[in-house]
């Protein structure tokens, strides 16, 4: 995974709390900086992209491992 | 400009509570500018107290651990019952608490506006409810809903 400026673990939580936490951990960064986003939330798949869509955020990668879901966002 | 969002939210039980926090916070986390007006059992939402529960009686929806038929469901006891095997299953799960969301809408500026009407019939104080929320009537939510992209009844 690429370079990041800040990473929060949502494992365990469910929907909507990895969107609310990636939009408050999101609001503490500057333009271009980037986010490593970890869930469990199997919803996360469509929901984080909905929301990098939604908010003009980019989402520059995203994979699964070891039953986690990692998501790379930029900030527009 | 920003989309727009305008719920009516009218339960005040356990499920019914979720839909109209967790979209309308969901909703300012995705830029949308969000307004939920609470009406008739939906005041309780906005209660300093939130002590919500839920009914499996004339739900057959309801999952229970074991079929209960609805002439047992008037037992006392039952209600408690569900709203603590809800609650179990909730936190379990990592499912955001209700007041927790409630926080995350007022965090996010999303408007929650009590209908005055139903707080007179009622004769809730204004003390009852928690701080930073607004009073208004049907044209309130009316003027907001008109231009709002999408609208809902809860």
């Amino acid at each position: 995974m690429s370079d990041f400026a800040a990473e929060i673990d949502t494992s365990g939580l469910n929907c909507p709390l990895p969107v609310l936490k990636a939009r408050k951990a999101l609001s503490t960064l500057a333009s271009g900086q980037r986010l490593h986003l970890i869930a469990t939330d199997r919803g996360a798949n469509k929901d984080i992209p909905a929301f990098c869509k939604m908010t003009g955020n980019a989402l520059v990668a995203s994979h699964e491992s070891d039953q986690k879901l990692h998501f790379i966002i930029e900030k527009g | 400009m920003a989309k727009k969002l305008a719920i009516i939210a009218s339960k005040g039980t356990l499920d019914g509570g979720y839909p109209p926090f967790l979209l309308a916070s969901t909703a300012a986390a995705l830029g949308f500018e969000a307004k939920i007006f609470f009406t008739f059992y939906g005041l309780q939402l906005l209660k300093k107290d939130l002590s919500l529960k839920v009914s499996p009686l004339g739900n057959p929806a309801m999952p229970m651990p074991v079929p209960v038929p609805n002439l047992l469901q008037i037992i006392p006891g039952m209600e408690a019952f569900a709203t603590w095997m809800m609650r179990r299953k909730l936190k379990q799960k990592g499912v955001a608490s209700i007041a927790d969301l409630r926080e995350a809408c007022l965090e996010t500026d999303v408007e929650l506006i009590a209908c005055q009407m139903t707080v007179d019939l009622f004769d809730f104080q204004d003390s009852d409810f928690i701080d930073g929320i607004s009073h208004g009537g049907a044209a309130t939510f009316l003027e907001f809903a008109s231009e709002a992209d999408i609208t809902l009844y809860i």
